[in-house]
C-alpha cells in the first residue's frame, strides 16, 4: 500500500476543500482546546473560562458556516474529500443553525452547572462534539458519513444525558436512550447495508444516479432498506412509532441536555433525513411518501394528544417535540423544494424555541434539577415576570401564534403540503395544532394565575382557604416571598406564597441564562416580525442544493 | 466452488433479526448491548458479502468504520451501565421503573 502510495501520489492523495469542514473543525478544535487546557491545570479550570471558550468556538463555526454560504453562494455547491462531504446551501445552512444553538445551550449549560455546582470540563466538550456530529449528518454526502455523524451525534449525547450523577432518573434516562438508540443505529446501518446490496454504492448522488439510469421495479431488498433507514431517522427524530424512548429521556435527562437534544439531535437527524430521501431516493417518492404521510400523522395526533394529559412539564414538551416532528414530516412529505425549505424554516424555529423552554425549566426546576411538575408554574408570573414572560412567550409561539418564528414554521410547512396536493394531512396539522394549542396555552395560563388559585382544576395539594393566619405570619418573616417588582412585602403575596409551600423559595436566574433566553427570545420575536430573512435564508439554502 | 452471496445474506438477516428480538426481549442489560453487537456485526456481514458480490472494496473498508463505531458505543454504554448498577446486585432492565406514563 505505502508502495503504491510512492509510486501513483497523484492519484491516491484526496484533495481536501477545508472550507467545507472548517466549521465542524472549529468545534471540535474548541472540545480540544478545552479538554487539553484543563487537564494542564493543577486545578480545575474555572467553568467561566470553558464557556467562553465553547462560545467563542460556536461563533467561530457560526462565522465559518455564513463564510462556507457565500462561497456557494458565489462559487457553487461542490463536494469535498473524495464525495463523502458536500458544501452547498443546505449544508451551510445546517451548519449556522447548528453553531448558533450551540451558543446558547453553552450558555444555558453554564447557568445549570452553577446551579448545580459541577465543575469540570466534560459539559462543554460533549456538547461540542455532540454538534459536531450533527454538522456533520447535515453535511453528510454518502450514507457511511450520515451514519458516522449520528453516532458522534448520539454517544456524546448518551453521556450527556447521564450528566447529572445525583440523581437516578439522569442515569436511567441515558440508559434508556443508549439502549434504543443503539438499536435505532443498528437497524440504520442493516438499512444502508441492504442500500449499498442493491445499489453497490453507499454514496447519495450515485445512488441517486443509479436509480436514474435503472429502472428499479418491486426492488424488495432496496425497498427494504429504505424502510430500515426510515426507521433509524424516525428513532433519532421522535417520530410517532419510533418515539418510546422520547417522554423518559427527555424527562430524566438535565433539563439544558433535553433542551440542546431537543434542537440539535432533531436538526441532525432531519437533516440528514431530508437530504437522503429528497435528494437520492427522489425517484422512489411514491414508494416513501405513503410511509411518511402515516409516521407524520401519527406524529401529530399523538403528540397533541397525550401532552394533554402530562402533569410533568418536560414530558409535556417531550410529546410537544414528537408533535413538532409531525410538522417538520409535512415537509419531506411533500417532497418538493418547497417542503424542504419548510421543513429547515420549522427546525430553526423549533430548535430556538426548545432551547429557550427548557433554559426556563432548568431555572424554575432549582437546585437539583428535579421539580418540574406544572403545578410549580403555578403563579410563576407573579415571582418571576420576566422568566413566566420568556416561557410564555416560547410556549405560544410553539402553538404558531402569528408575530413569532413558531406561526411562521407552521404556514411554510402547510404552504408545501398544500402545494403538494397533501390536504388531508394539512388538515390533520391543523387540527393538531388546535389541540397543541390548549396544552400551550394552559401553561402560560396557570403560569399567570394566581397562585393557589385552581386555574384549570390541576390536582394540587395546596388549598389557599385553609391557610393558618399564624403560619402565614411566621413565613412572612423568612425570605421566601421576595418577588422582584417590590410587591414582595405585601402581606397578601406573602401569604399566597406560602401557601405554594416549597416552590416559594426565590428562583435565581443565572447571568449566562438570562443571556440565552434573551438570545432565544430576540430570535423567536425578530425573526417572527421580519421573517423575510430566515425564509430568504431557508430559501436560498434549499436551491443551493447539491444535486 | 463457492457458496452463493445470497446464503451469506440470509445469514446476516438471520443473525439481525435473533440481535433485534433480542434486544426487544430480553431484560438483562449486558444481554441487551451483546444483541445490538450482533445486529451491528450482521450489517457488517451484509457489507462485506454484498462487496465481494459487487467486487468493490468499499464495503469492506465501511466494516472498519462500523467496528470502531460499535467499539465507542460499547464503551460508552459500559460506562453508564456501571455508573447505574455502582448501589446494586443485577443489571435488569425492569429495574428502571422511575419515570413511566
Amino acid at each position: 500500500m505505502t508502495a503504491l502510495l510512492a509510486a501513483t501520489p497523484a492519484h491516491l492523495t484526496v484533495k481536501i476543500a477545508y472550507l467545507s469542514i472548517l466549521p465542524m473543525l472549529a468545534l471540535l478544535g474548541g472540545a480540544l482546546v478545552i479538554l487539553v487546557w484543563s487537564s494542564l491545570l493543577r486545578r480545575p479550570l474555572e467553568t467561566v473560562w470553558i464557556t467562553s471558550l465553547t462560545v467563542l468556538a460556536a461563533t467561530a463555526a457560526l462565522v465559518l458556516s455564513l463564510m462556507q454560504y457565500f462561497d456557494v453562494i458565489h462559487h457553487g455547491a461542490h463536494v469535498a474529500i473524495d464525495g463523502a462531504i458536500v458544501s452547498d446551501g443546505f449544508s451551510a445552512f445546517v451548519a449556522v443553525l447548528v453553531s448558533a444553538a450551540v451558543v446558547v445551550a453553552a450558555l444555558v449549560g453554564d447557568g445549570w452547572l452553577q446551579q448545580e455546582t459541577i465543575r469540570g470540563p466534560e459539559f462543554h466538550v460533549l456538547v461540542l462534539v455532540s454538534a459536531s456530529g450533527a454538522m456533520v449528518m447535515g453535511a453528510a454526502n454518502d450514507l457511511i458519513v450520515v451514519f458516522l455523524g449520528l453516532e458522534i451525534l448520539s454517544i456524546a449525547l448518551y453521556v450527556l444525558a447521564a450528566f447529572n450523577a445525583r440523581r437516578r432518573q439522569s442515569g436511567e434516562a441515558a440508559l434508556k436512550y443508549f439502549v434504543l438508540g443503539g438499536f435505532s443505529s443498528a437497524v440504520f446501518l442493516y438499512g444502508i447495508a441492504l442500500v449499498y446490496g442493491s445499489t453497490g454504492t453507499t454514496n447519495l448522488p450515485q445512488i441517486a444516479s443509479y436509480l436514474a439510469q435503472n429502472y428499479v421495479l418491486h426492488n424488495g431488498m432496496l425497498l427494504a432498506g429504505l424502510a430500515l433507514l426510515l426507521v433509524g431517522f424516525g428513532f433519532k427524530a421522535a417520530a410517532v412509532p419510533f418515539h418510546l424512548w422520547t417522554p423518559d429521556v427527555y424527562q430524566g435527562s438535565p433539563s439544558p441536555v433535553t433542551g440542546f437534544m431537543a434542537a440539535v439531535a432533531k436538526v441532525g437527524a432531519f437533516a440528514a433525513l431530508l437530504r437522503v430521501f429528497v435528494s437520492s431516493f427522489g425517484l422512489l417518492r411514491a414508494d416513501w411518501q405513503p410511509a411518511v404521510w402515516v409516521i407524520a400523522v401519527a406524529s401529530l395526533l399523538l403528540g397533541a394528544s397525550v401532552a394533554l394529559v402530562q402533569r410533568d412539564i418536560k414530558r409535556m414538551l417531550a410529546y410537544s417535540s414528537i408533535n413538532h416532528a409531525g410538522f417538520i414530516l409535512l415537509g419531506l412529505q411533500a417532497g418538493s423544494t418547497k417542503g424542504v425549505e419548510g421543513s429547515l424554516y420549522y427546525l430553526f424555529a423549533y430548535s430556538f424555541l426548545a432551547l429557550g423552554s427548557f433554559a426556563v425549566i432548568s431555572v424554575v426546576g432549582g437546585p437539583g434539577d428535579g421539580r418540574h411538575g406544572l403545578d410549580r408554574y403555578r403563579g410563576l408570573a407573579r415571582r418571576q415576570p420576566w422568566l413566566a414572560g420568556a416561557l410564555a412567550l416560547f410556549l405560544v409561539a410553539q402553538a404558531g401564534i402569528p408575530p413569532t418564528t413558531g406561526f411562521w414554521a407552521k404556514l411554510e410547512v402547510l404552504q408545501a403540503a398544500a402545494g403538494a396536493h397533501s390536504y388531508a394531512l394539512a388538515v390533520i396539522a391543523m387540527l393538531s395544532a388546535v389541540i397543541a394549542g390548549f396544552f400551550y396555552l394552559r401553561v402560560v395560563v396557570l403560569m399567570y394565575s394566581p397562585a393557589g388559585a385552581t386555574g384549570d382544576g390541576a390536582a394540587t395539594g395546596t388549598i389557599v382557604d385553609t391557610v393558618e393566619p399564624a403560619r402565614a405570619v411566621g413565613d412572612e418573616g423568612e425570605p421566601v416571598g421576595v418577588a422582584p417588582g417590590g410587591e414582595a412585602g405585601s402581606g397578601a403575596v406573602a401569604l399566597l406564597e406560602a401557601d405554594t409551600g416549597e416552590s416559594a423559595e426565590p428562583l435565581v436566574i443565572p447571568g449566562t441564562t438570562g443571556i440565552a433566553l434573551a438570545l432565544c427570545a430576540g430570535a423567536t420575536v425578530v425573526l417572527g416580525i421580519y421573517p423575510a430573512w430566515l425564509t430568504d435564508f431557508a430559501h436560498q439554502a434549499t436551491l443551493l442544493f447539491h444535486p | 466452488m463457492s457458496v452463493p452471496y445470497q446464503w451469506d445474506i440470509v445469514l446476516s438477516m438471520l443473525l439481525f433479526s435473533i440481535g433485534a428480538v433480542g434486544v426487544l426481549v430480553r431484560r438483562n442489560i449486558l444481554v441487551m448491548f451483546m444483541c445490538i453487537e450482533l445486529m451491528l456485526n450482521a450489517a457488517n456481514l451484509a457489507f462485506v458479502s454484498f462487496a465481494r458480490h459487487l467486487n468493490d472494496v468499499a464495503g469492506q473498508a465501511i466494516v472498519f468504520f462500523v467496528l470502531v463505531v460499535a467499539a465507542a458505543e460499547v464503551v460508552v454504554g459500559l460506562g453508564i451501565v456501571v455508573a447505574m448498577f455502582r448501589r446494586r446486585r443485577g443489571a435488569t432492565a425492569d429495574d428502571f421503573h422511575l419515570m413511566k406514563g
